[in-house]
């Protein structure tokens, strides 16, 4: 076990010096944005000298070096800043902290992706693993034609069509996913139902044809052979024999997906009114307002990377040969 | 009393229940209406009647992560409704544009210097507090002096000086008369709150604030104790911001919301198609300009301006620009939701012939450059395309300047650099606020620098003096001179007023509804009811 525990040490570590690299990225990218966001917010009343004090008032006169290092400093005490927007013309400062503006559509983005997750995966799991077990059958036909036709939508035709059949046709579910901080639970999933449904459509066929493409794979090795001859059923075979071998490359692609669910969601919110991270970054965008685009950007940078540490390590534990490496 | 007041009173005493159906009916029958007209009238009436109940979920296009209860930085659709909505002034414009009393029973002026304000008696606040004079100077003094960051210290800042005279009377000292300043105070900023306590959503209006999230939503409850007679007739409300438009018709197609505002006018035509639902639109004071700069050549010629003012299709542009959803300009920014609106000039039409006259006789020769972008209102640039097309047919070569839209407010607009361009303005409910916004030669943002012509300073005067003038008829005539001055000389081309196109279910009711904001003032949480 002494290995395993050195093993994620290690990627850990990698792990920070990506952030890092990632950091200085998301921070040059940003710079390189054309526009200005004293522009942006002052609108009609934007002069040369109204944007120049603007800009000193933010500190972005500045060299962008100097505000890097003062960016990343706060940022590893758990300091993103304070948003530009809020600062505009009635000159009243009621800009808030990014922490607090990022955290309650971070919570709402997690409900949601983990909801998503709970009936994604499993359904994922199972098909992936029937179809194998069924190879081109009918079944296997049908369920790959169904998930490959839902993945080939793109995500707010899928939204809509649900919206006309759940909630417009037949009333079941509400169209508004309007939750707030008091929702309750048992409101929160039936608010949250049709999103959720949305994004188990479109992230269903990847998992599930992954699943089975591993595992069909593995069918062919000699190891399986072995075990075929020795008599064991063909379900006994995926799963006891297959199925260890294949968990790697189906976790790799559930990482993918769930860190997809965390980050790249923001059409579905915008349908349904849900407010999730990715609205609140596409509007900070729109704004200029970079503290908060830095902020969601190094959030969803640590979601990848955790998430692909998490795979690794599954990887790792599930496969003996790299448990115990000779 | 004539005919028509005569069954107006009949029909208020029917709805009260003063009289029944058949008394009604009979005294209907009396003036000599037939018995079908009678019977509908009488129907007409109880369903215009007000009912009590219900939760009202209003769908909001603005909303920012950034609002706040506090008036003063009220800037966006969501603020102002909310806003209203807990919150009372000390004049309100009511539904039919006209200025009445509000926690002012009445007010008073001899030389539009003094004002009196005569404060309504018995008023609560949500925390219980009564209302009275300090909390009227504590609120105004929350947007005046030198430290306020408030968005109204610009409306005040003629404001010499606010006295308590007694609990229930308040008097303004003015620095310069201004016959609009009741008017003024009804703006959103200036909420009267209870003195103390300015930020945290304690109003005298008919809804308690009961949660309220910037940017998501904002949950009301009725005001048990309101003191405004035949208003605030739902019990709770939902304020609720949705952004994409197509969100908020689904949301309204579905029955999760029960109003919206801004509906798209791309999908209008499918939208209207559900049964439940209800399109309104209302031609408000926002409007589309082209305004033309006097110091940059060649905009200084008076020919040339009245040549482009009479090669401009108008009818064509509202309908292919704002797709039928807006009303044609008359070259002034005073629209037909103004109380001063000059209604005798007549509509300025499309006259290649005149327009080729007057541009031969300004001597003009070679292409005119308009700049554009979308920054300045959706399709400007498309306005400007067909403005082009338009002003062809009178030999006039005009060359559409794509501009981008980042900057265009600093680097295009209200600069000398670029001598015409498109520009949006969301107009002002009073006629001096619209003109000394971009009209007079004392403001920053007189777009067209239209000062020194004959009729320029004929205008600047007659504004000033209109100002201190309290007659109504001799106001409006200054103004409708204002008007024409500016229509005819002026530099500004307003082709176009846009509507608001809003749109609500079938079961919800209201009368007649105001023009000098979207949602019916953005007073429609307090004025509508479920039928």
């Amino acid at each position: 076990m002494h290995s395993i525990v050195k093993t994620i040490l290690e990627r850990l570590g990698l792990g920070v010096l990506t952030l890092f690299a990632v950091s200085i990225i998301i921070f040059s990218a940003i710079e390189m944005l054309p526009g200005d966001f004293g522009e942006a917010i002052l609108g009609q009343r934007a002069t040369p000298e109204t944007v120049a004090a603007f800009r000193r008032q933010l500190g972005l006169d500045q060299h962008p070096f100097v505000r890097y290092i003062q960016w990343v400093l706060g940022a590893i005490q758990g300091d993103l800043g304070t948003s530009f927007s809020g600062r505009n013309a009635s000159g009243v400062d009621r800009s808030r902290e990014v922490v607090g503006l990022i955290a309650p559509r971070l919570w709402n983005t997690m409900f949601l992706a983990s909801m998503t997750a709970i009936i994604a995966v499993p359904i994922s799991l199972a098909l992936g693993i029937t179809t194998a077990l069924f190879r081109n059958s009918v079944f296997d036909r049908s369920v790959n034609t169904a998930t490959l036709t839902t993945i080939s939508f793109p995500e707010f035709f899928v939204a809509y069509i649900l919206i006309l059949l759940m909630a417009s046709l037949y009333p079941v579910f509400p169209s508004l996913a309007n939750v707030d901080a008091d929702t309750l639970i048992g409101e929160r999933v039936y608010r949250t139902a049709l999103p959720a449904l949305t994004l188990t459509l479109v992230i269903v066929a990847h998992m599930m044809r992954m699943t089975r493409a591993a595992i069909i794979n593995l069918l062919a090795s000699p190891y399986i052979q072995m075990a075929r001859l020795s008599g064991a059923s063909q379900l006994e075979i995926i799963i006891k024999h297959a199925l260890p071998n294949a968990w790697a490359p189906i976790a790799t692609v559930i990482a993918f997906n769930l860190a997809y669910l965390v980050v790249g969601v923001v059409v579905v919110e915008v349908v349904f009114v849900y407010p999730g991270i990715g609205q609140l970054m596409v509007d900070a965008v729109r704004t200029r307002d970079i503290p908060v685009v830095q902020g969601c950007a190094l959030i969803f940078a640590v979601t990848y990377i955790l998430l692909n540490l998490i795979a690794d390590i599954i990887g790792i534990i599930t496969n003996p040969r790299l448990l115990h490496p000779k | 009393m004539n005919k028509k007041n005569y069954i107006n009173h009949l029909s208020g005493q029917l709805t009260a229940g003063q009289i029944d159906r058949r008394q009604f009916m009979m005294s209907a029958l009396a003036t000599g209406l037939a018995v079908p007209a009678a019977l509908t009238l009488a129907g007409q009436a109880v369903a215009a009647a007000p009912k009590r109940g219900g939760l009202f979920r209003f769908g909001v296009a603005h909303g920012s992560t950034t609002d706040t209860l506090d008036s003063a930085t009220s800037e966006n659709h969501f603020t102002l409704i909310n806003g209203y909505t807990f919150g009372n002034h000390l004049t309100e414009v009511d539904n039919n544009g006209q200025l009445i009393g509000e926690l002012a029973e009445s007010y008073e002026s001899d030389d539009a210097k003094t004002w009196i304000f005569n404060l309504r008696k018995g008023v609560e606040f949500h925390n219980g507090k009564s209302f009275s004079s300090e909390d009227v100077l504590a609120s105004y003094g929350h947007h005046m002096g030198e430290d306020s960051t408030s968005a109204a210290k610009g409306l005040l800042t003629a404001v010499k000086s606010i006295k308590a005279d007694g609990n229930h009377r308040v008097i303004f000292d003015l620095e310069s008369a201004n016959a609009d300043f009741p008017f003024i105070v009804s703006d959103y900023h200036i909420s009267i709150r209870p003195a103390g306590d300015m930020t945290s959503g304690i109003g005298t209006g008919g809804y308690i604030v009961q949660s309220f999230e910037p940017g998501v939503k904002s949950v009301l409850k009725r005001n048990p104790n309101y003191w405004k007679e035949g208003r605030a007739h739902f019990d709770e409300v939902e304020l609720i911001s949705i952004i994409d438009p197509t969100a908020r018709q689904n949301a309204l197609m579905t029955g999760e919301i029960d109003a919206m505002d801004r509906v798209d006018l791309k999908t209008i035509n499918l939208f209207k198609r559900d049964p439940n639902i209800n399109i309104m639109d209302v031609t408000g004071t926002a409007h589309y300009t082209f305004p033309m700069r006097l110091n940059v050549d060649p905009f200084g010629n008076y020919d040339l301006r009245m040549a482009l003012k009479l090669a401009v299709n108008r009818q064509e542009l509202v309908d292919k620009i704002l797709l039928g959803y807006g009303a044609v300009g008359n070259d002034h920014p005073i629209s037909t939701a103004n109380r001063y609106h000059n209604s005798d000039m007549p509509q300025r039409e499309i006259d290649i012939d005149k327009a080729a006259h007057h541009y031969k006789k300004s001597g003009h020769s070679g292409k005119i450059p308009l700049s554009a972008s979308d920054a300045a209102f959706a399709g400007a640039v498309d306005a400007a395309q067909l403005i082009a097309n338009s002003a062809s047919k009178a030999g006039m070569e005009i060359e559409v300047v794509r501009e981008p839209s980042d900057g265009y407010w600093s680097n295009v607009w209200n600069n000398d650099a670029k001598g015409w361009c498109a520009c949006y303005w969301g107009g002002r409910p009073t006629e001096d606020w619209m003109f000394s916004a971009a009209y007079t030669d004392d403001t920053k943002w007189n777009d067209t620098n239209w000062k020194t012509t004959d009729g320029a300073k004929k205008f600047n005067r007659l504004v000033k003096e209109a100002r201190a003038e309290l007659n109504e008829a001799k106001r409006r005539e200054i103004y409708y001179e204002c008007q024409r001055l500016i229509s005819d000389d002026g530099g500004a081309m307003v082709p176009l007023f846009n509507s608001y196109v809003s749109a609500n279910s079938k079961s919800v009711a209201m009368g007649e509804v105001a023009a000098n904001w979207d949602s019916d003032g953005a007073k429609c949480v307090e004025r509508w009811w479920f039928a």
